[in-house]
């Protein structure tokens, strides 16, 4: 079977710094920050209190007003997604059902749904836990301890009918297929902030392979919930010191980098068949080349010292895409800002692409956003694309002063020019092992 | 040359037991596992019954390897036990050239059971004031509560991919590791996709399935709020009634199946021996509503085509389709609508089963063990029943392989699972011919 070829050709996003590609790409170029205190909920001292949360938006602006009813069983997860599918689909000038309902397209969607396909990562959803704890404390006995018997009999009607919907992960890719009449192949990983990266490589398969000839995909979470707080709070990742300046607090691979703090929201990608792109017109920001995969197995909620599966998914990732270091012009860690994460990432880096490292610009978004789960990873590969489209490098916040192992070269300050042949991105999962690499190439039109 | 994929071992934990031949067997003679749910206190609940796994114990299959994973939620250690029988069934315990960077992971896998009664703990005391007046949520109160006595370890395991990080560790598979979960339709998704890495040539081994409880208070909850699940409680042996006209929702199981998948070349290589080959895989999405399935069948219809045309097979060589058949009103008749209209004349000809009928619906793990009963129909030429079959619906008109299993010549079998939301997954396999 001929290789198909894949490429970019829409970004959205839904990030703590801006809804839409260009606010989030303004955001980074101008170095705002999107971590500050949190105002969706109050947890004061006992709690982080900081974290990156999304700008105040109207859901009406993203879906076709008969979609309007769906809200009510929308969690926010699910939320993040329908923005970022509705910013996808117009950065890529995609007339689908949405759309043509919405009155920002012409005549009948021009996407056939049966090739149109979903790759859609996702996280553990909260449940909403003023619902949930509200119903749940109607069914106490006298003595005020929560019962059972009583759940069972009369406390669970307090749950609305479809409340079990609002939460299963694969809503996301629901809701967004149906708002865009997605009747392809559609999937929904859940590898925490590996996802994005697993999902976008699938949704790249799935094309190459024939199966669709566009796939939004990526994915999209919401950590700031107290429910989540209080989860990440019991493990030591979070950072303690985040309440004088949230702006300084998260500091990827720095000397004195001392954890990272939570936030929400997504990125979705629209990918396209080279030919599907052509056929009608579309602007190609880059081509989609690389992708691999691969897993810690020292342990599942540690990171591996030696960064061994790091290095073999970048290693996969430039293999697939028949390239070589000389080519490599930008590196996209993770960079969660822990002090174990950090150093295994970067032994990994170093493994696979040595002291070419030391020769190219690196970017992370994540002194500007924290880390916001199965989303994290697609808004880093949104900010990577644009980078190579504009030929423009953004600073990367709070890098100004690296670990000495560091080999990454963050531009601190002002954006710098940087043509940028070949770049690769890195997400891996916290928990669970997984690893995942994404390689994507200036577009040339004959290659 | 495209890399064939088959399967060279496969386990389960089920309701009705926990390795291959006695559940089979039990199959085969069309018992039901499901009985009052003990895993906790369900006796007000609307449903009070299930298919629980019973008597399990997983030292009896990973002996002393069973404490570092002691730790891992209910679903992982059933996603263990299932794979150290599918990994020694084949033979990959005594292989000893084996790339670890070749071995990946593909799991259906669900979410860990949430640790309930700390939760509710903090719920009801962030739902009080110092008096003991109910307030609404002060999450101050519930925070300061939570941080008390939440478990650290317990939240981590709930996380849908914990379980493809116990298996990689325990099986040093350093290849791509990935989980889906796209409700009831993820593991049979996830061996798809397991089956596209194998052909695409990242990984010659691919540990592949499901594995999934929901019977626990939250998730029976959410089930009975949305009338998904049989309220038959006076007589629950037989509320699971797949395409029977008096059915009224599908019965809560859980479990696990996991299967090896290899590249032929591969198998050989080793001298393994495939049980069957998987030839076609299709996905959908109905894109229509979260709350109920197209009227048409429009993604399942899709779904069988695709697997098909991916397998460059006619509905005329399929012998036997293992049904979600869910025992829902709804699911079984635009099931039923769809193998139809994928198989016009050919649907009444075609025996059709749902093992859901004696094991329940095991969510994510379902389509992972329903495709290990085709494989076994494959290898015993005999299919198995779909019990509690008494009442024909006029909607639900083909062969259903009613309360006794039936011998056949099998040679290719489909298996459907569909997700809440639409989500429609398909896959055939075939007797091995080299």
């Amino acid at each position: 079977m001929a290789s198909r070829r894949v490429v970019v050709t829409g970004l959205g996003v839904a990030s703590p710094v801006g809804l839409g590609i260009e606010s989030f790409w303004d955001a980074l170029i101008q170095k705002r920050c999107g971590l500050r205190p949190i105002e969706s909920f109050d947890a004061s001292g006992v709690l982080p209190s900081v974290g990156g949360e999304l700008p105040p938006f109207q859901l009406s602006d993203f879906i076709p007003k008969a979609y309007r009813k769906s809200a009510k069983v929308m969690s926010r997860d699910i939320t993040i997604a329908v923005i970022c599918a509705y910013h996808a689909v117009r950065d890529a000038k995609l007339n689908t059902r949405c759309m043509v309902e919405r009155g920002e397209a012409t005549g009948t969607a021009t996407v056939d749904g049966a090739r149109f396909g979903a790759n859609i990562g996702a996280g553990l959803v909260s449940a909403d836990l003023d619902e949930l704890a509200g119903a749940l404390a109607t069914a106490t006995n006298e003595d005020g301890a929560f019962s059972l018997e009583r759940w069972g009999r009369e406390g669970m009607n307090n749950l609305t009918p479809l409340w079990l919907l609002k939460f299963l992960p694969n809503m996301l890719a629901c809701h967004v297929t149906i708002v865009h009449d997605a009747q392809g192949p559609s999937n929904t990983i859940t590898c925490g902030e590996a996802s994005s990266h697993l999902a976008i490589g699938e949704a790249f398969r799935t094309i190459v392979r024939g199966d669709a000839d566009v796939c939004v995909c990526g994915g999209g979470e919401s950590r700031v919930n107290p429910t989540a707080f209080a989860h990440q709070y019991l493990h030591p990742f979070i950072n303690p010191d985040a309440g004088g300046a949230p702006e300084r607090s998260v500091r990827p691979f720095s000397a004195s980098r001392s954890g990272m703090l939570l936030s929400e929201g997504g990125g979705l990608i629209i990918l396209e068949s080279l030919e599907h792109a052509r056929s009608r017109g579309a602007r190609v920001y880059a081509e989609l080349v690389g992708f691999g995969a691969a897993t810690n197995t020292t342990s599942w909620d540690q990171p591996d010292p030696a960064g061994r599966a790091v290095a073999l998914a970048l290693k996969k990732a430039i293999r697939n895409a028949g390239s070589s270091l000389d080519r490599i012009d930008l590196a996209v860690p993770f960079a969660y800002g822990t002090i174990e994460h950090d150093a295994s990432e970067m032994n990994g880096w170093n493994q696979a692409l040595g002291d070419r490292l030391n020769k190219i610009p690196a970017l992370t978004t994540r002194g500007t956003m924290g880390v916001g789960g199965a989303g994290s990873g697609a808004m880093d590969f949104g900010a990577m694309v644009m980078a190579l489209y504009n030929n423009t490098l953004p600073p990367s916040l709070n890098t100004e002063d690296p670990d000495p192992a560091c080999r990454f070269r963050f531009v601190q300050n002002d954006p710098i020019d940087a043509p940028i042949r070949e770049a690769l991105t890195l997400g891996y999962s916290m928990f669970g092992g997984q690893c995942a690499a994404l390689l994507v190439r200036r577009f040339e039109e004959s290659f | 040359m495209d890399r064939r994929v088959v399967v060279t071992g496969m386990g389960w934990i089920t309701p009705l037991g926990h390795d291959i031949d006695s559940v089979w067997r039990r199959m085969l003679s069309g018992e039901c596992a499901i009985g009052l749910t003990t895993l906790f206190d369900a006796s007000t609940f609307p449903t009070t019954f299930s298919a629980e796994v019973r008597d399990f114990s997983l030292a009896k299959f990973l002996g002393p390897d069973a404490a570092r994973h002691q730790a891992a939620s209910r679903n992982t250690h059933f996603a263990l036990a299932a794979a150290a029988q599918a990994w020694s069934l084949a033979g990959l315990d005594r292989a000893i050239a084996l790339d670890p960077t070749m071995v990946g992971i593909y799991l259906g896998g669900g979410e860990g059971p949430l640790h309930f009664e700390p939760f509710v703990e903090a719920a009801v005391h962030g739902c009080r004031n110092d008096a003991g007046e109910r307030t609404p949520l002060n999450t101050v109160r519930w925070a300061q509560k939570a941080r008390e006595i939440f478990d650290a370890t317990h939240q981590l395991e709930q996380e849908q991919n914990l379980a493809c990080g116990h298996l990689a560790v325990q099986y040093n598979a350093q290849g791509p590791s990935f989980n889906t979960l796209t409700a009831c339709a993820a593991s049979t998704q996830a061996i798809g996709e397991a089956t596209h890495r194998i052909r695409h040539g990242e990984a010659d081994v691919m540990i592949t399935g499901g594995a999934h409880t929901m019977i626990h208070p939250l998730g029976v909850t959410g089930f009975n709020r949305l009338t998904a699940l049989s309220t038959r409680n006076d007589d629950f042996t037989t509320a699971s009634r797949p395409f029977d006209r008096t059915r009224d929702g599908f019965v809560l199981g859980e479990g696990a199946g996991i299967l090896i998948l290899e590249e032929l070349e591969h198998a050989r290589a080793r001298g393994a021996k495939p049980l069957a080959e998987v030839v076609g895989f299709g996905s959908t999405a109905d894109a229509f509503r979260i709350t109920d399935i197209h009227e048409d069948g429009r993604g399942a219809v899709a779904a069988m085509r695709a697997a098909l045309n991916s397998a460059g097979l006619t509905p005329a060589d399929i012998d036997y389709i293992s049904a979600h058949g869910t025992g829902t009103e709804e699911n079984d008749k635009i099931e039923t609508l769809a193998i139809k209209k994928v198989f016009g004349d050919r649907a009444k000809h075609v025996a059709i089963s749902s093992v859901k009928s004696m094991i329940g619906h095991l969510i994510a793990a379902a389509g992972a063990v329903e495709l290990i009963t085709c494989v076994l129909a494959i290898r015993d030429g005999i299919l198995p029943p779909t019990i509690n079959y008494a009442n024909p619906d006029p909607n639900c008109d083909l062969d259903y392989v009613p309360n006794q299993a039936r011998k056949a010549a099998v040679r290719t079998c489909l298996s459907n699972s569909f997700g809440f939301g639409g989500q429609n997954d398909a896959l055939i396999v075939t007797r091995f011919e080299g």
